[in-house]
């Protein structure tokens, strides 16, 4: 009855006989399990924080750029071929979108009185805050009334409004942007740091910003934009959105049929899917970086498995003469190699995820341990207590035991 | 129970081979109680191994309980030494970090797996009850060797094979171990094939054979 609890026990005993060792070899397996760990699941929490970052952006968001598709590298050509005429006519002539909004965007110098700052301005309509789901710390955004008329009025980033106005409210005072003097009516509540925050970026009316840059037009007459973002009403037809969108474009610039889009269409929801790609192959790779630490310790645990063959073949030889067969050996140290691993595993886990428990706390970084981690790291323990422990007990169960009962 | 038929075994040493045992021939009945004595070298440890299967001869046939065994595989022998072979060594080979009874238990480990109260019963019969949880570091040389016989019968075999089991003992323990062995010979009829040195241990046997140079020179009743 208790034959299938003898391979246990002798494994067992095999392990807390040499506590400090096992202890030791348990480490090398700690480490690793606990770097992957803490690692992927740094890696899963970035991952995670760039994907709420894209939703607050607004989950319906469309933007239209000119120039070709290119992603995380260089736009092609700056192709000036976006206007606001086009804007005009996207919300006029498609369906199911509920606002549109052109914006051009240029640098300027800021100045208020001792500081200064080199800043993006972004020329726009005030449905643009609507669009991109911005949110006001302090102020108003610009009205329709102040866009009408051209009114020389500017809404801060958070970044720009702390380092223009350190103490002082920002709000009611009055800047130098460029060539002329604006009046700041808001302050905008911070994005967070990641990708397309308005954190950096002054808002002012169009129509008043045409009055210290002047805005390119095209060979038609029409007046160049940067970017025309809009969204869509019901997120169901977003891709037909896209769509229309797309043929009225190529109508207006009148490209043949052969040729590519002089202009480029992204939804939020394909910068998610785009980012969370290459945020997964990150995560990949910083476990990857890890494993090799798991890699290690599997080295380890065969290192001490060997030594522990080495050290105990005359219990080997003693256990062969009394009916150890081969597979009884080979069972032995393979169940004391396991099992070293498989704890080293499980303790691995509450390290890692206690570590990265701590660094979300910490506020060092968002983290977050996913169950797919957890299973990987410990069976990939297990397997390299498996893998490494295969020679070494193969070694055990092949000594002559003569010569094994004869070693001191 | 034993027949040896013209058995050789050499051993390679380097280059050259070195030769153990020139073709023996030998029978032992059930329930027979041999000695084999010899100057050191004549090939007594190198026998007693192939009788309990830890070795295979080089050519000749060995039968045990008329079974040939000189061509079973590793795994199979395996299993004869551990159901029909006992063994007693010289330096008892108990496992030191285990206690008395666990040291006996191993005795059953790989035939039919551990069984405590089996254990226990063997200890009480070689007189340790009291010591059964002692490690094999606490018990004197003779108390270590009748928890190595223990180990040895716990598993009730019908062979026990003792290399000089009284070759690291005082004369007074290496006594008690000898009746305790005779003993159990008698009473529970276990053949007992038993090298040793002393010629007064052998003259408890019923019968002494005598190796030179890998070759049975004479045998004696006793």
């Amino acid at each position: 009855m208790r034959k299938w609890l003898d391979p246990i026990t002798t494994a067992w005993n095999g392990i807390v006989t040499h506590k400090l060792r096992s202890f030791l070899t348990i480490l090398g397996i700690v480490i690793g399990v606990g770097a992957v760990i803490t690692l992927m699941s740094v890696g899963r929490g970035a991952e995670e924080q760039i994907l709420s970052n894209i939703q607050n952006l607004g989950s319906n968001l469309i933007t239209v750029r000119p120039g070709a598709f290119t992603f995380g590298g260089v736009r092609g050509g700056m192709s000036q071929t976006l206007t606001i005429e086009d804007s005009q006519a996207i919300s006029e002539q498609v369906s199911n979108i509920s606002a549109v909004a052109p914006s051009y965007t240029s640098s300027l110098q800021l100045v208020y009185g001792g500081s200064n700052t080199n800043s993006q301005v972004t020329g726009t309509t005030p449905e643009y805050i609507a669009v991109n789901n911005l949110e006001m710390a302090g102020g108003t955004f610009f009205s329709y009334d102040d866009y009408q008329r051209g009114n020389k009025v500017v809404v801060l980033g958070s970044n720009i409004a702390d380092t223009l106005f350190s103490d002082t409210d920002p709000i009611g005072q009055q800047i130098r942007m460029g060539t002329i003097i604006v009046r700041v009516i808001g302050v905008l509540e911070s994005k967070g740091f990641m990708f397309g925050s308005s954190d950096d970026i002054v808002f002012i009316p169009l129509t008043a910003m045409q009055q210290t840059v002047a805005q390119p037009r095209t060979p038609q007459g029409g007046r160049i934009v940067s970017a025309v973002s809009l969204t869509v009403s019901d997120e169901t037809q977003t891709q037909n959105v896209i769509d229309s969108i797309t043929s009225l474009l190529r109508t207006r610039h009148h490209l043949a049929i052969t040729a590519d889009d002089d202009f480029n269409i992204m939804s939020t929801e394909e910068i998610a899917s785009t980012l969370s790609e290459a945020m997964g192959t990150m995560t990949l790779l910083l476990g990857a970086i890890a494993a090799i630490s798991l890699l290690v310790g599997g080295i380890g645990v065969m290192n001490i498995m060997l030594v522990s063959v080495l050290e105990r073949t005359r219990e080997i030889g003693i256990r062969k003469a009394l009916g150890a067969r081969e597979r009884d050996i080979w069972g032995q140290f393979l169940i004391e190699a396991a099992f070293l691993s498989f704890a080293g595993g499980i303790i691995g886990v509450i390290a890692g995820w206690g570590i990265s428990y701590a660094i979300a706390k910490m506020g060092i970084m968002t983290t977050l341990v996913t169950p797919d981690i957890v299973i990987l790291a410990v069976s990939v323990s297990v397997g390299i207590g498996l893998f490494f422990g295969f020679y070494p007990a193969w070694n055990a169960s092949r000594l002559n035991p003569i010569e094994a009962l004869r070693s001191e | 129970m034993i027949k040896l038929e013209s058995i050789t075994k050499t051993y390679p040493m380097g280059k050259r081979e070195l030769t153990v045992l020139r073709g023996v021939d030998l029978h032992i009945k059930e329930g027979e109680l041999v000695a084999i004595m010899g100057p050191s070298g004549s090939g007594k440890s190198t026998m007693l191994n192939l009788m309990g299967c830890l070795d295979k001869p080089t050519s000749g046939t060995y039968y045990l309980e008329d079974r040939e065994v000189s061509r079973l595989n590793g795994g199979e022998l395996a299993q004869v030494r551990g159901r029909q072979i006992g063994f007693i060594f010289q330096t008892f080979n108990l496992l030191p970090r285990l206690s008395a009874l666990a040291n006996v238990e191993l005795g059953m480990r790989y035939v039919g797996g551990s069984d405590r109260k089996k254990a226990r019963e063997a200890l009480v019969k070689v007189g340790l009850e009291e010591r059964i949880n002692h490690r094999p570091t606490e018990l004197s040389g003779g108390e270590q060797q009748r928890v190595a016989i223990a180990r040895a019968l716990v598993k009730n075999p019908p062979l026990l094979l003792a290399d000089e089991p009284t070759g690291n003992l005082d004369s007074t323990s290496g006594g008690e171990i000898i009746s305790m062995l005779t003993s159990l010979h008698t009473e529970q009829n276990i053949t007992l094939v038993m090298i040793t040195h002393d010629a007064d241990i052998a003259h408890h046997c019923q019968r002494i054979i005598h190796l030179k140079d890998g070759q049975i020179v004479t045998e004696e009743n006793a």
